[in-house]
């Protein structure tokens, strides 16, 4: 590695203590534990003030809408007595048209009431377009650093629409090639400038998604009586998943199962050169979505705020070809015409609805905008285009990166379930070879990675004895 | 007629430069990527007139100067929706065939 990589990465702490503002060593108890309470606190905004800051920044209060016409596609087909009532919290109607808008407007409150001069986040994703609309209304400075390009100079129609929306909202956009150097590059710039580090893994960003929970319980509950029964949400970091979840709790809904979905993107390397155009979804997939949940802690802070194995209740996944047939139904059917990648919950929740009895309540928790690139048409084109092979035919037959094969009948949506139990596994053996060699668990230990794991201390502890044995 | 190759004081332009050699990259890289250097490329203002191939030197949105080569002036956005795909052009018809017959029926 090059002296200049190593030298800033070995300042690594100092940057980023400055550019978060925060210190988290704090929050540390032990080489496996951490006060996650205490972390997603230290910002002193409640609630009430998340969503206050919110609304004079032109984000939240989304509409709820009930998808009358998909829940009856589905029980046209579903075993008699099945066939859940769909809903949609319409978030492409937040300022920059995702729900990424909640996380941006707490990062950039607390970047301009501290007093920087800027922010900087590195993201391919609509959260990109979030932080450089709400730094725009902030008059803070931005710069959003994207994974953009192969090594042929050739980008994701979805990435550079991303490029695009971010320049138009006055952000300096750093575009590079494959690789994960890009973190090294981002402390560069933060060591340069000075700005805050609004990272998607910080807890403003994700106490700013705790507000799309409680509306969701709120509003299910003034449409149905009840808040709903399972709300499905599209995993990639986790921190849609935890930010959901928790404002769900503090809204007591405390029975809502909370199903977490991803495009299956198994088998394609997600540093890889030739794979990076290969897959039609650049986020919403597993190639985040189970390295961040059996290990949240690789994130670009000292310990992530998105635990999302702490609440997801279930994880399903779902296939390209799955995710853009329900794109188009969904304007089709319901007039929605929204981004693929937000859609991906979507797709679980057709299968979801599929298997539940009629008065069973499932509400997808966010849609995206589209737009030239960020269209399914033009992700299936380019995948054509990549030598991927596009055909109708039966999903569970595509390959990633070599097929994408489009249901021909809506029972062709079929949601996975992935090994919940294999997670958390992968989970605690990640948390005790961080901890390092030789480190006994103790107590608090064991009650921790039972909290982060969303199961108890006994399992913990059995996991734990068999991996010695192992 | 608008100048493609060369942009004075001033052009909104785009530079690109290597970041890192291949040799001086990261040491887990899966080897395609391994292979290729890290490139950035960066918009801002052209602090000099300069001909595409120059180095360069831009002030971007934020202040910050960045020195490249020039690659691009006045660059823009091409990307599209382009063809319906022909997978999904029938989804449309067939599914609202399917929940009329549904509530039809009675459903």
């Amino acid at each position: 590695m090059a002296g200049k990589t190593e030298a800033i990465l070995a300042r690594k702490g100092e940057i980023m203590k400055r550019a978060l503002g925060m210190d988290y060593a704090q929050f540390e108890r032990s080489p496996i534990a951490f006060d996650y309470e205490a972390m997603m606190a230290a910002h002193g905004y409640s609630l009430d003030d998340i969503i206050r800051i919110q609304l004079a920044a032109g984000v939240g209060k989304t509409p709820l809408l009930e998808l009358r016409n998909l829940t009856d596609l589905i029980r046209s087909y579903a075993e008699p007595g099945h066939g859940a009532c769909l809903f949609v919290k319409d978030e492409a109607a937040n300022m920059a048209g995702s729900f990424k808008d909640r996380r941006a407007s707490i990062s950039i409150h607390a970047a301009k009431e501290k007093g920087y001069a800027g922010v900087i986040a590195a993201t391919s994703g609509n959260y990109g377009a979030a932080v450089s609309s709400q730094a725009a209304r902030a008059s803070l400075n931005c710069i959003i650093v994207q994974e953009a390009f192969d090594s042929r100079h050739v980008g994701q129609p979805e990435i550079i629409e991303k490029s695009r929306i971010c320049e138009a909202f006055g952000a300096e956009v750093v575009q590079l090639t494959v690789g994960p150097e890009l973190f090294s590059h981002m402390l560069e710039l933060l060591d340069e400038t000075g700005y805050l580090a609004a990272s998607l893994y910080s807890a403003f960003g994700i106490s700013g998604i705790e507000s799309l929970g409680w509306e969701i319980a709120e509003e299910m509950t003034a449409l149905t009586g009840a808040p709903p029964t399972h709300v499905v949400v599209t995993h990639a970091g986790g921190g849609n998943t935890t930010g959901t979840a928790r404002g769900l709790r503090r809204a007591g809904a405390t029975s809502t199962q909370v199903v977490s979905a991803s495009v299956d993107l198994s088998g394609l390397h997600m540093a890889s050169d030739t794979d990076f155009n290969r897959k039609s979804f650049t986020t919403g997939h597993t190639g985040f979505g189970v390295p961040f949940a059996t290990w949240p802690d690789r994130a670009d802070v000292p310990r992530n705020a998105a635990r999302a194995l702490r609440y997801m209740d279930r994880y399903l996944t779902v296939t390209q070809g799955e995710v853009f047939y329900v794109t188009e139904a969904m304007a089709k059917l319901e007039g929605l015409e929204r981004g693929p990648s937000g859609n991906t919950a979507m797709a679980a929740a057709m299968s979801l609805a599929c298997d539940l009895p009629r008065d069973a309540t499932v509400v997808v928790q966010e849609t995206e905008y589209t737009g030239a690139g960020k269209h399914h048409w033009a992700q299936l084109n380019f995948a054509r285009a990549n030598g991927v092979e596009v055909r109708a035919g039966d999903p569970t037959e595509s390959v990633p990166g070599k097929s994408i094969v489009i249901p021909e009948r809506p029972e062709q949506i079929r949601a996975k379930d992935f090994d919940m139990g294999k997670m958390r596994r992968s989970y605690v053996r990640n948390a005790l070879a961080h901890a390092g060699e030789g480190y006994t668990p103790t107590s608090e230990d064991i009650e921790f990675l039972a909290a982060d794991t969303h199961s108890d201390a006994e399992s913990v502890e059995a996991i734990i004895a068999a991996l010695k044995e192992a | 007629m608008e100048d493609t190759t060369r942009c004075i004081a001033g052009d909104w332009v785009e530079v690109e430069s290597i970041l890192l050699e291949p040799a001086d990259r990261a040491t887990n890289l899966p080897e395609d990527t391994a292979a290729q250097p890290l490139r950035m490329w960066v918009k801002g203002f052209a602090r000099t007139a300069a001909a595409v191939g120059d180095e360069l030197t831009v002030e971007t949105m934020t202040g910050r100067e960045v020195t490249g080569t020039l690659s691009e002036i006045n660059p823009g956005y091409f990307h599209t929706f382009g063809k319906p795909a022909p997978e999904l052009t029938a989804v449309g018809r067939d599914l609202r065939a399917r929940v009329a017959a549904y509530r039809k029926a009675g459903g």
